[in-house]
Parts: C-alpha cells; sequence; structure tokens
C-alpha cells in the first residue's frame, strides 16, 4: 500500500494505482477525456493535470502512478490555469453549436466547459476537416465534433480487437477513422457501437432512426407495432436519473403506449422461442454428430431420426442473436459461418410473427404494418437492412431505435416517465419466461438453453439453486462450464455420462479468441454464446452513457432480479410458445420456422 | 536494410514478383508489429509508393487492422500512397533556407515542373517536397535531389541542376 496526500486529505491505496484513479476512490474527481476504466490509458488529451510536489512540470494523473509521500494538488492555480488553457484550445477546434447536436446537455466537453466558464473564445482560428460519414447504417461519424480523446481507439482496438478506428494522419490533419479514406460504410466493422458509448462527444454516435418512427406514429395508414430487448428494461431508467440497476420493465411499456404505438410487444417472447428453435437446433446437431462419429449404439440408430441435409452437423454451435458478433465473423472468419446457429436474432423472429402470425389474427396487411425494435444495439440497425430480413417481399422491421433513442422520443412526445403508472405488454407476443430476461445479459442465452435442453434431455429441471449456471454468470471475458448428463431419457439414452462443455465470451476479442481455438482445431466445446458487446446487451452500444463495470454489474444483477422474479422461468413452458407452434407454426425447425424465424449469412471481405 | 532487398532490381519487376519480395520481407522481420515501420521503408523502395493493394496486403500478412497501417503511412511524410517521381526535389525551408530565400526556391521550381508541392510530375520524374531542416545551414538555401545535396541555390540555377536530370 502507498500512503500519498492529495488536496490536504491522506489517503491509502494499492500500489500501482494512478493518480486519478486513487483521486476517485476518495470522491476526489478530475476532468479527464481520454481515461479509460480498466485499459492501458494513454496521456493524450491532459485535462486531468495536477501539480504534484517536487515535480517541474504538471503530470496528466490518468497516467501518473501513485508514490510513498506524494503530495498532489488538483485545483491549485497552476492548475486550474493549465486546465482552462488546455480546454480554451481544444475549444477553439471545435463547432460551438451545440443546440444543433444530439449529445446537447448530455456531452463530456459541454459538461466541462460549464465548470470552466469559458466567458470569450480567446483562440479562434484555423478550423480541422469536417467529414461526416453516414455511410454506415448503424454509425455516423463527425470529425468536426472529435477533440481527439481516442477513447473509441481504445474500445475498437484494446477491448473489442477489431481495430477499424485509429488515428490517420498527424498534428492538426490527425483524424480518427477507418484510414485509406475508407467510409464506415465499406470498413470491416462489426457496428457494434462501443465507440459510441465511450465518445464523449458527438464525434461518435448512432445514426438517428426517431425521424422515420415519428412519421409511422403520425400515419394514419400504419399499424405501428414496437418491441424491447430484453436489455432495455435494466437500463432506460439510468435515462431519467434512476440509479444504474432500476428495473423500469412497466414504466417503458407505459411510456411506448403514451408515445402511440398501437401494439407494444416483447421480444422476449422471441427470445423463449429462440431457446425452442436454438435448442432443437443444437440437440440436432449433437445427434447428428453422434451418429457421424460411431458414437451411437446400434440399438438407438433405428429409433433416433436424423436430419443431416447433406451437411457434416458442425460442432462447437455458435448463437447468432448478435448482429454485431454476426457481421464481425462474416468479415474475419468467414470459413467458421458453418458453426452459427441458423436462428435470426430474437427480434427479427418477432418482426416476422408481427407480420404474419399476428397480422393474420387481425386481418392487416403486412404490407400496413411498421415494427418499431427498441435495441440496446447499433448493429441491429444494420441488421434489419440485411437482404435475408425479409418475408413475402417486406422487412421483418422497419426500424430500428437505441435506448439512448427511446429516452429522447419519450423526453420529446412530453411523456413524464417518473410518474407514470406501469403498462403491460399486449398479447400474444408479449409474454415471456425468465429465461427470456437474461437474453439481455452476458451468459443468458446459454443459461436459457441449458435450462431447457437439460430438461429434454432427463426430463428434470435442470437441478441448480434457482436455476443458473453460476460459472458462465458474471463480466468475464471467457467463462465455461462443463455439464455431465445423467438420468437421460429413454430416446436420449446415448448422451448419457457424456460431459458437454460450454463456453460464454462477451465482446469481440473474446469471440477471436475461441474461434481460434476452433480454426486450430483446440476447441472442446460443443455449444458456445458469443454476445459483441463486452458484459453482453446490457452495454450494448445503443445503451445508457456512461458504462463502465460497475454500471455493467447493477444491470446484470437487474437483468437476474427479474428472472427470478418471473414465475414461468423456462422457455417451453410459456403457454403462448406452446400455443404459436400448435396454432401457426408446427413445430421447431419445422417448415414455416425454417421460413419465418432462420436465416443464412454471407462472406464478407476484411479489407 | 533487409538481407532480402540487398539485390532488388525492383523497377524490373513484375507486380506478382514485388508480391512475394514484399511477403518474404515480412517473413524476415517475423511480421512483428514493432518492425512496421521497417517493413513499410522496404515495401516503398520496393513499389515506389504504398498504394492500397500494398497497404492491404501488408495488413494481412502482419494481421493487423488496416487502420493501423495506414495510420503509421500518414503520420510519417517520408511514406506516400501516391506513385513517386524518379527524382523526389526536398526544398529546405529551415530557418536559414528560408530567410535566404528558400521560399522563392520552390515558386520557381512549381512553376518550372508544373506541379504543386508534395505532387508529381505526369512523366513521373520529378516529385517536389519541402522540408523543415535537412542539416546544411551553412549551404543555405540549400535543395536536396535524391541523394544529392545542392547548395546555395538561387532560382536561376535551377533549370540547369534539373538539366543533369533531363
Amino acid at each position: 500500500m502507498v500512503n500519498l496526500k492529495i488536496n490536504n486529505k491522506e489517503i491509502t491505496v494499492p500500489e500501482g494505482t494512478t493518480v486519478l484513479e486513487a483521486a476517485k476512490q476518495h470522491n476526489i474527481l478530475i476532468p479527464n477525456f481520454c481515461y479509460m476504466e480498466g485499459v492501458h490509458q494513454i496521456g493524450s488529451c491532459r485535462i486531468c493535470v495536477v501539480e504534484v510536489e517536487g515535480a517541474k512540470t504538471l503530470q496528466a494523473s490518468c497516467v501518473t502512478p501513485v508514490r510513498e509521500g506524494m503530495v498532489v494538488r488538483t485545483n491549485s492555480a497552476r492548475v486550474r490555469k493549465a486546465r482552462k488553457i488546455l480546454y480554451e484550445l481544444m475549444l477553439s477546434d471545435h463547432p460551438k453549436d451545440c443546440l444543433g447536436c444530439s449529445r446537447n446537455q448530455n456531452c463530456e466537453f459541454q459538461q466541462l466547459g460549464e465548470l470552466i466558464q469559458v466567458e470569450e473564445f480567446r483562440f479562434e482560428g484555423q478550423k480541422s476537416k469536417n467529414v461526416v460519414d453516414d455511410t454506415s447504417p448503424s454509425i455516423v461519424r463527425d470529425s468536426s465534433k472529435c477533440i481527439l480523446c481516442r477513447r473509441c481507439v481504445t474500445m475498437c482496438n484494446e477491448m473489442q480487437g477489431v481495430g477499424i478506428l485509429n488515428a490517420q494522419s498527424r498534428g492538426f490533419d490527425t483524424e480518427i477513422g477507418p484510414g485509406e479514406d475508407l467510409p464506415l460504410g465499406s470498413a470491416a466493422c462489426a457496428y457494434c457501437g462501443q465507440c459510441t458509448t465511450v465518445c464523449p462527444v458527438g464525434a461518435l454516435k448512432e445514426k438517428d432512426s426517431t425521424q422515420a418512427v415519428w412519421e409511422a406514429l403520425l400515419d394514419p395508414s400504419k399499424t405501428v407495432m414496437v418491441q424491447t430487448a430484453p436489455a432495455i428494461r435494466a437500463a432506460l431508467g439510468e435515462e431519467f436519473g434512476y440509479e444504474p440497476g432500476t428495473l423500469v420493465t412497466g414504466k417503458m411499456a407505459g411510456a411506448l403506449r403514451e408515445i402511440g404505438f398501437d401494439y407494444v410487444f416483447d421480444t422476449n417472447f422471441a427470445a423463449d422461442l429462440t431457446i425452442m428453435e436454438e435448442g432443437t437446433e443444437f440437440l440436432e446437431r449433437i445427434k447428428s454428430f453422434f451418429y457421424q462419429q460411431n458414437l451411437m449404439l446400434p440399438e438407438f440408430l433405428k429409433k433416433v431420426k436424423i436430419h443431416l441435409e447433406g451437411k457434416e452437423p458442425t460442432l462447437p454451435m455458435i448463437t447468432s442473436c448478435s448482429p454485431g458478433w454476426i457481421k464481425y465473423i462474416e468479415h474475419y472468419y468467414p470459413e467458421l459461418l458453418g458453426h452459427l446457429s441458423t436462428c435470426k436474432s430474437p427480434h427479427m423472429m418477432l418482426g416476422a410473427l408481427c407480420k404474419s402470425y399476428f397480422a393474420e389474427k387481425k386481418g392487416l396487411d403486412p404490407k400496413d404494418i411498421f415494427v418499431v425494435s427498441i435495441m440496446p444495439c447499433t448493429a441491429k440497425k444494420f441488421e434489419v437492412t440485411r437482404p435475408e430480413m425479409v418475408n413475402d417481399g417486406v422487412p421483418n422491421v422497419d426500424a430500428v431505435l437505441t435506448t439512448r433513442e427511446l429516452a429522447r422520443m419519450i423526453k420529446d412526445a412530453g411523456v413524464d416517465f417518473k410518474n407514470l403508472a406501469d403498462g403491460q405488454f399486449d398479447s400474444p407476443l408479449g409474454l415471456s419466461s425468465g429465461a427470456a430476461d437474461i437474453f439481455g445479459t452476458t451468459g443468458g442465452v446459454m443459461e436459457a438453453a441449458i435450462r431447457t435442453v437439460y430438461e429434454v434431455v432427463t426430463g428434470r429441471e435442470l437441478p441448480f439453486e434457482q436455476m443458473h449456471v453460476k460459472p458462465i454468470v458474471g463480466l468475464d471475458r471467457i467463462k465455461t462450464a462443463a455439464l455431465t448428463i445423467e438420468g437421460a431419457k429413454e430416446e436420449w439414452r446415448f448422451l448419457e455420462g457424456v460431459t458437454v462443455n460450454v463456453a460464454v465470451t462477451s465482446g469481440l476479442k473474446g469471440a477471436a479468441q475461441l474461434l481460434d481455438e476452433i480454426k486450430q482445431g483446440r476447441s472442446t466445446y460443443h455449444f458456445i454464446e458469443v454476445m459483441g458487446c463486452p458484459g453482453g446487451c446490457i452495454s450494448g452500444g445503443g445503451q445508457p452513457r456512461p458504462v463502465n463495470n460497475e454500471i455493467r454489474q447493477k444491470r446484470l444483477e437487474a437483468i437476474y432480479r427479474e428472472d427470478e422474479g418471473k414465475a414461468l422461468r423456462k422457455s417451453h413452458e410459456n403457454p403462448d410458445i406452446a400455443k404459436i407452434y400448435e396454432d401457426f407454426l408446427g413445430k421447431p425447425l419445422g417448415h414455416k420456422s425454417h421460413d419465418l424465424l432462420h436465416t443464412q449469412y454471407t462472406t464478407r471481405s476484411k479489407y | 536494410m533487409s538481407t532480402t532487398l540487398t539485390h532488388c532490381q525492383c523497377k524490373e519487376m513484375s507486380e506478382e514478383e514485388k508480391f512475394r519480395l514484399l511477403g518474404e520481407i515480412i517473413e524476415e522481420y517475423e511480421k512483428k508489429e514493432n518492425n512496421l515501420i521497417q517493413i513499410l521503408h522496404m515495401a516503398q523502395a520496393v513499389f515506389g509508393f504504398l498504394p492500397s493493394e500494398v497497404q492491404k496486403f501488408i495488413a494481412k500478412e502482419m494481421d493487423i487492422p488496416l487502420s493501423k497501417v495506414s495510420g503509421v503511412i500518414t503520420f510519417y511524410s517520408f511514406f506516400s500512397t501516391e506513385p513517386k517521381g524518379e527524382y523526389t526535389i526536398r526544398v529546405c525551408l529551415g530557418t536559414a533556407c528560408y530567410v535566404r530565400g528558400g521560399k522563392k526556391i520552390v515558386e520557381r521550381l512549381k512553376e518550372i515542373l508544373g506541379i504543386e508541392v508534395g505532387e508529381t510530375t505526369k512523366d513521373l520524374k520529378f516529385s517536389l517536397e519541402v522540408m523543415r531542416c535537412i542539416g546544411a545551414c551553412g549551404l543555405a538555401p540549400a535543395i536536396g535531389i535524391n541523394d544529392k545535396v545542392y547548395k546555395q541555390v538561387n532560382p536561376d540555377k535551377l533549370e540547369r541542376i534539373l538539366g543533369k536530370y533531363e
């Protein structure tokens, strides 16, 4: 432990802590832009400078480690003067039309300006290049607003391991981008949008869809249906001043109705449906695998129906709910696309059902239906534009709003969110189990699948406390679990004593690690869950800012609370799921499912 | 200099041979990201400049993001993404050369060659660049053409100097 003094406060922190972190731990906040929790810092913005007794120059507190006996001042006259000049210099090349910026009142640069109180613009000079890149359906990059802090670069390279964003050119010409004058729309970007969650200003943001949704809402010929992803309810509250981890499911449903949506559905319903489809797909692949590897005793061969369709049973099977992850594997590991489950992501499934099953029920023409998905995700905006996501000539989903955009719409519509009575989802695409809730967090899809698959194979409920698969709960990059089948039912007896290995990862760096293992023939897993964003959808690219591990953990706990609070905990026990198979879909992996709920993937190039 | 490159007759090579050579250079540098700048130097020696295909080839072979490769290339003024002339004229505009008329030399060269600073003549003969200081202040104003330095240049001498390269 190291003892030091910051602003007259005697503090003790572990060795290796930076001055900025030490101060933060003792409730002294130092302004910063380039700093990012948990990853190496680059000290590029200098706004966090402090005075260290004995040091000739001011030190960037984010890269200065604590030393025994150190005396630090974060607010001395010298520090305040330097911080103001630094800020003014940054401001000299930043647009000042805040009213026209989507980050107005939610901008870290603006917030610091309010504290520093710059009364006149002393340094008016040349302006750097103004490039607005809106070629991607998910993310807009506006270089005129960029303050070159490089948080997005750290996120894209160090945390996601993708490296689409890097500094190009030098000095005044520096610009953050894919380089080679490639627009984002042509780069091998996953569109995960993690860069938009760390950008302190309006330089990286989701592409706006609120206007398209308003137009649909105000168009009397359209029946507008909305659905909400599992992770929204655990984060939307933050936009209205609630503590991270506050569940606002009821208020969210109520607010959507107030805004004017005709039907309020829950993507969770389709998450349950995903488990039915994906769980069945997994068991089919296992069955085929045992058959092909001659691991099945002859007595089973007669009893087991094998659907090979001329394809090799590809294991491990990998989940396909996260469109950023899908785009990533299409660009970077196209040779492994066969490992992906063919299931569409849940909201695409629900969209397809809105325009078929529900349209039929209500006698609506699918062309008059406008489906809006509220997603924690920017990649979903790209996903809905994929040509595969069309049935009978109409797109499954018409528009995607991020959690942040929804919050803007709620405020814009004049809805008093905090004082709103709880609303309900509409039937029949609104009822869901706890297993669907946990789709919103890393580890959740796998746990939901295990709850159902285990019961299908053994006839018994998953014998864990609260049915949680503990080793795959939490924020670690890669989590694994091994489950040995005991007491398999007659038709699954060939799995008796078999140990099923599963892995869960969130963030594309972990995904790359697991894919490399598969490529090198070292993978020992049967089933892998991948979510493109670190922590999963709870901290997706469309979720409220700021995000850090403390906030991720609170949202994660909220998701499990929502699950545990439900009477229904397993997807296959959702009565409306049973009903939709009975009335409409037939059976999992059946003809209609294949048409509406499954998809295929596209090989894309890396450059 | 890379051993692979020592006896390179790069100009006579086909594109295919150039890429094969670049692949060998990358191997020689063990595909290490730390060696990226050296590899880019070699690549520019082989190809004359660093076009998009070369950047992508390097990114792919070294398994690093393209944005990183282009980031380094655009950071250093030595690297060029445009074809360079056979001869690169570098006019020094460091303090000593500047006060002794470096600017006039640039203007005259622009006139003679019909190009702006940073550009290359259509016949790919000359490229024109400016440098902040080439460390030859005692010879100011100075210009360099490839490896040769010309001292106390004045605008009237330029046509004669360039004539040597025709």
